[in-house]
This record gives C-alpha cells, sequence and structure tokens, in this order.
C-alpha cells in the first residue's frame, strides 16, 4: 500500500454529497457527529469542500440532475480518495430503478469519470450509524 | 361555514359544471371544461375561502385533466375540480398563479412533465427536470415509457 | 500532507454545499438586503408518481415512505387512507391507534432535529448537540416497535404491519417522561433568554396574508396565525378520540414558529400517552382483496404540515394515478416571501423556520448578476452567527445561558 493510501486511513476527512436521497440516510450520517455516536473522536471530519476531503460520503439514488454535479465533485476531490455509498439508494438505486429521472446507480457514474475509483457499499435503508461507522472503518483496514 | 351551507353554496354554481359527484361526505368533485377552471378556482379560493392544496395532472387517454385540489378546513372537505383540456395537440389552460402565488410551482412542474401550456404564467421556466432532459419529452404522457 | 483549510470550517453538521455550481436557491441582494430569490429544484427528481403506477397498491407505502425520511409515517398514511377511502373499508380500531402513536413519535423526534438545527443556525452548538442527543431514544424505541429507526413500513391498506406489543407500553411511557422534562427545560430556556427573543422576533415574519396567498400548513402556518391542523379538521386515525391542542401564534416570525414546534412536541406527548392508555385489544389489520375503481384523497398533519395523496383505481391491482404532495412543496416557496427585504445574515435562518428537508437547507447561495457565486452557504451561515455574538455582546451576559444546558 502506498504512502497516500497509508496516510488517509488516519482520521479520514469526509464530504457528503446528497445525489437524490429521502435524507434519511443524511440525517443517519449527522447522527454520527451527535453525541451517541460522537465519531469525531477517531477523527473523522466533515469538511466543507471536495478538495480537503479523503473520502466522499455519497447518499441517493443518482438523479439525472446530480449526476452532472457528481462526476464534478469526484474530480474535484484530492486523490487518493475513497468513495462510499451509504445506503440502498446509491449502491444500486433499490426501489427508484424505474424512475425515469434516475441514471444511478452511483458506481456506475463515478466509473465513467475514473473506471479506477475506490468504491465502498454500506447498504440499509438507512444504514444504522453502526453499519456506517464499521463500514467506513472496514474499507479503511482493508485498503 | 358547516358542511350543509358548503354544499349548499356549491349546488349554487352547477350550472357551470359538467358533474358533481359527491363519493364521501367531505370529498366533493366538481368537473368542469378547462375554459371554467380559472373562475371555479378563484370561487374556491376567494369566496369560498377554502385552502389550494395541488394540482393533479393526468393524461386521460382522450384528454388531459386537471385535479386542482382545495381543503375547507373549517369541515375538513376536500374539493376538487376536475378540469378537461381537450385539446391533446396544443393543451393549454389559464394559469391559476396570478390568483394564487401557491401554484406557481405546480404549474412549473405540470408544464415540465405533461406539456401543458399555462397562459399568463409569471415565470414558466423548467423546475424539476434535468437541464439536459430532452424538450417535447413529457415523462407523465402515456406514450412515454421509461 | 493534509492541506490547511483556508476557511474556518465548523466541525459539526454536514451543511456544506459544493461551491462552484448551480444552487436551488439563488439570492440576489442590494447592498445587504434580500432583493430576490430564484429556486432551482431537480436534484432530488426521482419520479415517485410514475413509479407508483408499475408497483401494485400493498407495495406501494414501500416507496413512499421514501419520499422523505423524516415524514417517512406520514406519508404512506395519507396513501393508505385515499385507498382506503376508495375500497370502502376502516382498519380495526387497534390500529388507527397505533398508527397515531407511531405518528405521533415521528413528530416528536422531527421537531426536536429542528430545534438542533435552529440551534446550528444560531451558533447555539450546545443545542444542537443535546437536541439530536434526545432523539436517539425516541428512534431506538421507534426500532423496537416497528424494526427500523427510519422507514418504519408499518402502515398497510387495512391497518398496521407490526402491532405494538403491550409488554412494551411502560417503556414508552417512561421514555416519554425524560423526553418531557427536557423538552420543558428548553422550551422554558428558549422562552426567558433574551439573546434567543433578540435573534428571533421579528425576523423572516410571513405575514398572515401571505400564507394564505402561499397557502402554506404546518408549523410554518400555524406560526402566522393560521390555526389550521389536518388532526383536529379532519380527523383520521385516533385524534379524535384524544385530547389535545392546536398551537397557533399570531407574529409569523421566526421565534413564533419556534414556539410552535416545541409546544407541539409536548402536546404530542400528550397524545401519545392518551393513546397508549386508550390501546383497545384486537387485530392490527383486516384483509382487503381488491381496489375497486375510484378517486381517493388522503391527507395528514406531517412534522412540516399537511401531506396530501391522490390516488385513481381502475379495479386493477396497481394505481392508475398517485399524486403525492409533501408540504415542504407548498412551505418552501413561502420562503419568497418571508426572505425579500430580510437581511443576508437572517437568510439561514428564515429558511429553516419552514423546515424544508434538510439538504434543500444546504442548497442556499447569494448570486451576483452574472450568477456567480458571492456568498455561498459556509459563508451565509458565518454570517448568521456572527449576529447572534453581536446580540449578545449588546446585551451583555444574562442570567440563564441556554448554551449550558
Amino acid at each position: 500500500m502506498s504512502w497516500k493510501t497509508w496516510s488517509l486511513k488516519k482520521s479520514p476527512w469526509v464530504f457528503h454529497v446528497n445525489v437524490g436521497a429521502c435524507n434519511n440516510c443524511d440525517i443517519e450520517i449527522v447522527n454520527l457527529l451527535a453525541p451517541k455516536f460522537d465519531v469525531e473522536r477517531f477523527g473523522i471530519k466533515l469538511v466543507g469542500s471536495p478538495r480537503h476531503a479523503d473520502a466522499l460520503l455519497v447518499t441517493g439514488v443518482g438523479t439525472r440532475q446530480a449526476a452532472i454535479r457528481l462526476r464534478e465533485v469526484y474530480r474535484q476531490t484530492s486523490k487518493p480518495c475513497v468513495v462510499f455509498l451509504i445506503g440502498a439508494c446509491p449502491c444500486g438505486t433499490g426501489i427508484f430503478s424505474k424512475g425515469y429521472h434516475v441514471v444511478g446507480p452511483v458506481d456506475n457514474i463515478i466509473k465513467e469519470v475514473d473506471p479506477n475509483a475506490i468504491i465502498a457499499y454500506v447498504p440499509g435503508c438507512p444504514p444504522k450509524p453502526e453499519a456506517i461507522i464499521s463500514g467506513v472503518v472496514k474499507a479503511l483496514s482493508i485498503l | 361555514m358547516n358542511q350543509e351551507e358548503l354544499n349548499n353554496r356549491l349546488s349554487k354554481i352547477k350550472d357551470k359544471l359538467l358533474a358533481f359527484e359527491q363519493p364521501l361526505d367531505d370529498r366533493i368533485i366538481i368537473s368542469c371544461e378547462s375554459e371554467k377552471a380559472y373562475a371555479l378556482n378563484q370561487f374556491l379560493f376567494e369566496d369560498i375561502r377554502a385552502r389550494f392544496v395541488i394540482i393533479t395532472g393526468i393524461d386521460a387517454d382522450d384528454c388531459f385533466e386537471l385535479l386542482y385540489h382545495y381543503s375547507y378546513d373549517q369541515t375538513g372537505c376536500v374539493i376538487t375540480i376536475k378540469a378537461i383540456v381537450r385539446d391533446r395537440q396544443q393543451p393549454q389552460v389559464e394559469s391559476i398563479t396570478p390568483l394564487l402565488p401557491a401554484a406557481e410551482w405546480i404549474e412549473r412542474e405540470l408544464h415540465d412533465v405533461l406539456g401543458i401550456g399555462f397562459k399568463n404564467h409569471p415565470n414558466l421556466k423548467r423546475l424539476i427536470l434535468a437541464d439536459d432532459w430532452p424538450e417535447g419529452v413529457y415523462p407523465l404522457r402515456k406514450e412515454v415509457k421509461k | 500532507m493534509k492541506k490547511t483549510l483556508n476557511k474556518p470550517v465548523l466541525a459539526v453538521g454536514p451543511f456544506h454545499p459544493l461551491q462552484e455550481e448551480m444552487e436551488y436557491y439563488q439570492l440576489t441582494l442590494d447592498g445587504e438586503i434580500v432583493t430576490d430569490i430564484d429556486v432551482r429544484l431537480s436534484y432530488n427528481h426521482r419520479g415517485v408518481e410514475r413509479i407508483s403506477e408499475t408497483l401494485q397498491f400493498d407495495q406501494v407505502p414501500f416507496l413512499v415512505s421514501r419520499i422523505c425520511g423524516i415524514c417517512s409515517a406520514t406519508h404512506p398514511l395519507a396513501y393508505v387512507q385515499a385507498v382506503e377511502d376508495i375500497a370502502g373499508v376502516t382498519p380495526p380500531e387497534r390500529a388507527l391507534y397505533v398508527r397515531t402513536i407511531i405518528n405521533e413519535l415521528e413528530r416528536i423526534h422531527s421537531h426536536l432535529l429542528w430545534v438542533g438545527l435552529g440551534g446550528h443556525f444560531i451558533g447555539y452548538d450546545t443545542v444542537f448537540m443535546w437536541a439530536w442527543k434526545y432523539r436517539e431514544p425516541v428512534l431506538d424505541l421507534l426500532e423496537e416497535i416497528t424494526g427500523n429507526r427510519n422507514n418504519y413500513g408499518n402502515v398497510k391498506v387495512g391497518g398496521c404491519r407490526e402491532n405494538i406489543q403491550n409488554e412494551i407500553v411502560p417503556k414508552i411511557l417512561k421514555e416519554l417522561d425524560e423526553i418531557e422534562k427536557k423538552t420543558e427545560m428548553l422550551t422554558k430556556a428558549v422562552l426567558d433568554d433574551p439573546i434567543i427573543h433578540a435573534r428571533l422576533k421579528g425576523v423572516g415574519i410571513l405575514s398572515n396574508k401571505d400564507a394564505l396567498n402561499y397557502a402554506v400548513t404546518g408549523p410554518t402556518a400555524r406560526g402566522s396565525g393560521v390555526a389550521i391542523d389536518v388532526r383536529h379538521d379532519d380527523p383520521y386515525a385516533a385524534y379524535a378520540d384524544v385530547d389535545w391542542n392546536v398551537i397557533a401564534q399570531p407574529e409569523g416570525d421566526v421565534f413564533a414558529k419556534a414556539v410552535v414546534r416545541l409546544l407541539e412536541t409536548l402536546e404530542s406527548i400528550k397524545i401519545v400517552r392518551q393513546a397508549l392508555k386508550k390501546l383497545p385489544d384486537g387485530p392490527v389489520s383486516i384483509e382487503v382483496k381488491e381496489i375497486p375503481p375510484g378517486e381517493g384523497f388522503g391527507h395528514t398533519e406531517a412534522p412540516r404540515g399537511e401531506t396530501f395523496h391522490y390516488v385513481r383505481s381502475d379495479g386493477g391491482n396497481r394505481p392508475v394515478r398517485h399524486k403525492a404532495r409533501a408540504p415542504s412543496y407548498v412551505n418552501v416557496p413561502s420562503f419568497k416571501a418571508s426572505c425579500i427585504g430580510q437581511h443576508v445574515a437572517d437568510v439561514t435562518l428564515t429558511l429553516a423556520a419552514v423546515d424544508p428537508c434538510y439538504s434543500c437547507t444546504e442548497r442556499l447561495a447569494v448570486v451576483d448578476s452574472q450568477s456567480k457565486v458571492i456568498l455561498d452557504y459556509d459563508a451565509l451561515l458565518k454570517l448568521s452567527r456572527e449576529k447572534t455574538a453581536r446580540i449578545k455582546a449588546e446585551l451583555g451576559a444574562p442570567e440563564f445561558k441556554l448554551e449550558d444546558i
């Protein structure tokens, strides 16, 4: 593993992107910061710009309008980075697969920009905060 | 006013209507030609003082239907104006946004997804379809499959 | 090596936008006063109404509860009520009570979420942490009852899918006592804190007339003196069987809306207690074999306002047409009326007071006449917090500090 990927394992800074979510996963992500789960003690921090992020937390199904935005965010994120797909929607569009405005799943959108993107899937609807933490830790430990 | 008074007030405009249905005590549907829709909306909003809820647009094969839903909160009655838009090639109806700012978004949405033209709408720009969604493709029309 | 940030970034809240692209809300300023707003939806548009037509009647509740994560009990309930009207069925009494209890528990945790956000926007991050901490027991209760913290999937045509086991009732009552104590403490603190008064009063006023023209609902309406509430006006579930009050305030500002939400949380606790006490025995669902042709109109009072569903059936097993209207669809446009003329530092707070689905709140920016972003969301948030700090300095340190809860 290169020193670059090693460096992002410790206290990853994450940028959250919503590409057409119902907000449940987004709220569970915010719950991670609340006192019960408090991920800041692991050094995980939410940042205001993709340029400062080591990881992207993507929620939502990948709507046509948001996909354009997501590709741009991914380009701007400093590499190497890990893309975490939080929830059933980005992992596979789930119940919205027949929607006319849906161009997901999100891994296809990301791979249009970077076929070698590092993508981790945390399914659930929404995944519980414990599941999100577990998914993030698991992914980082095998990097 | 109570439900009985409301029923009386509504029955006074029956001559403007194609049909008056009351599937439940507190659910009323009044059907009309699309040209009469504005006047009926004005009647419900200004005279009856009902609250605008939303507009449902339906592709009903040989015509379009615009259902203007109102809630009369004093009795919990939902009153729906069912306006029939017969021209399928160039469906047009008078916008109610100048009367009710609340209708601005839904008329823009119906313009996007059903291709209905709203005359005199102050801001008929694209609202919910993506910037790169093709013009002239109306996802809620029957002929459009995914 | 990590780059150092060239702008202070708050370590709380994922309310961070994309800096270099078209936002949801674009505000135009004249000096520091908002003169116009343009809105672009589309990012969250998934085409739910068309998807409904491909599902069977009993599959649709799972779809619509995912329209909005925090109103996920009210959407399926409004839909199911519309279908039950078409079919002419009434669910068993116990089901009506279970629906009431779950919807009110959702209202409690939704309002607490809002209180946290409101605190965040004015710089009271302790309130944010506190409110979100006290939401957790409610989510845990909902998980015990229905199997999920959100997206309960508990409503079906003809009743409920899961029962509330009698054994869990004492636990719910005990948690409610705790939450009530904390909510009362917070309500008192908000009503007593002079800084909160100075910061929220007179801000983002939605006049009574505008409230009617924009047809707003929920706390947005009740905070402007329009005392409407679907639970009272067109009672559904068990709301007509329990004793509770519609809370309304006349002023129309952010303070009024905050008071409405806090007092409503206490009313919700009252409702759940009564519903648990009166919970009748019996089944929680009846079988509904088919839906005849017809049209149904169902509405419920979500935490944000009226959720309305229209369903048309032609006798088959799928809806021919399904229209879902969330309360934010009428509440958010009223932002135009309450925001124009406001100072730019109050913009985040005014939008938050409407309580849109919160990822709408993060898509807020000020643009110049060439649509170039000159103040992004982070900058707007900072302005809001600076205003609070200025007010604090002017008023001096109050005796009771909300931040110290």
